[in-house]
């Protein structure tokens, strides 16, 4: 189970804001198209900042809690993911903030 | 090159993502901010869970040194940088038309 402990942890993000999709209804997974065209340059600059951060020692994965799959560039797929995942809980953060309050959105 | 030089330079590149070459000026909306201020809470967690676990483990010569529960405070000017980033784009493509499902 220790394996999956990073994946687990991602999961739980996506689970915890999902009622932002569905209870508040804010559309950001029903925007694919944008989310999607969000997250690519996203994934490319991170994923390479990353792996460039690894490359180079700042910071090592215990390969006790991946599930051992490692893309080009040394990147666990874990934190590619990473970079998925989290860019989606920003982006439902963020509408759910206008969604309440319309008025911040304000600049 | 250390974390903090690349973290610090991240946070100038988003920064100049937002303000300069997308003008998407999240950095001087208040959603912005609550939503940023929403998503450290939470980083501090799974950044609490990634490093005190630990999933992942700091060279420490490579950091200031400073921890914000178990988390090298490089981590919250790297979350910051993916934050804006991410926000920027998301908003710019609104912007620019690309909202409906089928755009």
């Amino acid at each position: 189970m220790s394996h999956f402990a990073y994946l687990l942890i991602l999961a739980a993000c996506l689970l915890g804001t999902l009622p932002l999709e569905i209870v508040l209804r804010v559309g950001v997974y029903r925007q694919w198209r944008r989310l999607a065209l969000t997250l690519l340059p996203v994934l490319v600059v991170f994923g390479g900042w990353d792996g460039y951060a690894v490359d180079r020692g700042m910071w090592t994965y215990d390969a006790h809690y991946l599930i051992g799959v490692t893309l080009p560039g040394r990147l666990p797929l874990e934190e590619a993911l990473f970079f998925v995942v989290i860019p989606i809980c920003a982006v439902l953060t963020y509408e759910a903030v206008l969604a309440r309050r319309p008025g911040w959105a304000r600049r | 090159m250390t974390y903090t030089q690349l973290a610090l330079a991240g946070v100038l590149a988003a920064a100049a993502l937002d303000l300069a070459l997308l003008r998407t000026a999240l950095l001087r909306r208040t959603a912005f901010w609550t939503a940023y201020a929403i998503m450290a809470f939470f980083q501090l967690i799974t950044n609490g869970l990634l490093t005190g676990l630990p999933i992942v483990r700091y060279d420490p010569r490579r950091i200031v040194g400073w921890r914000v529960v178990h988390a090298p405070a490089e981590d919250l000017l790297f979350g910051f940088a993916l934050i804006l980033t991410t926000l920027s784009l998301w908003v710019w493509l609104g912007g620019r038309g690309v909202t409906r499902a089928g755009r």
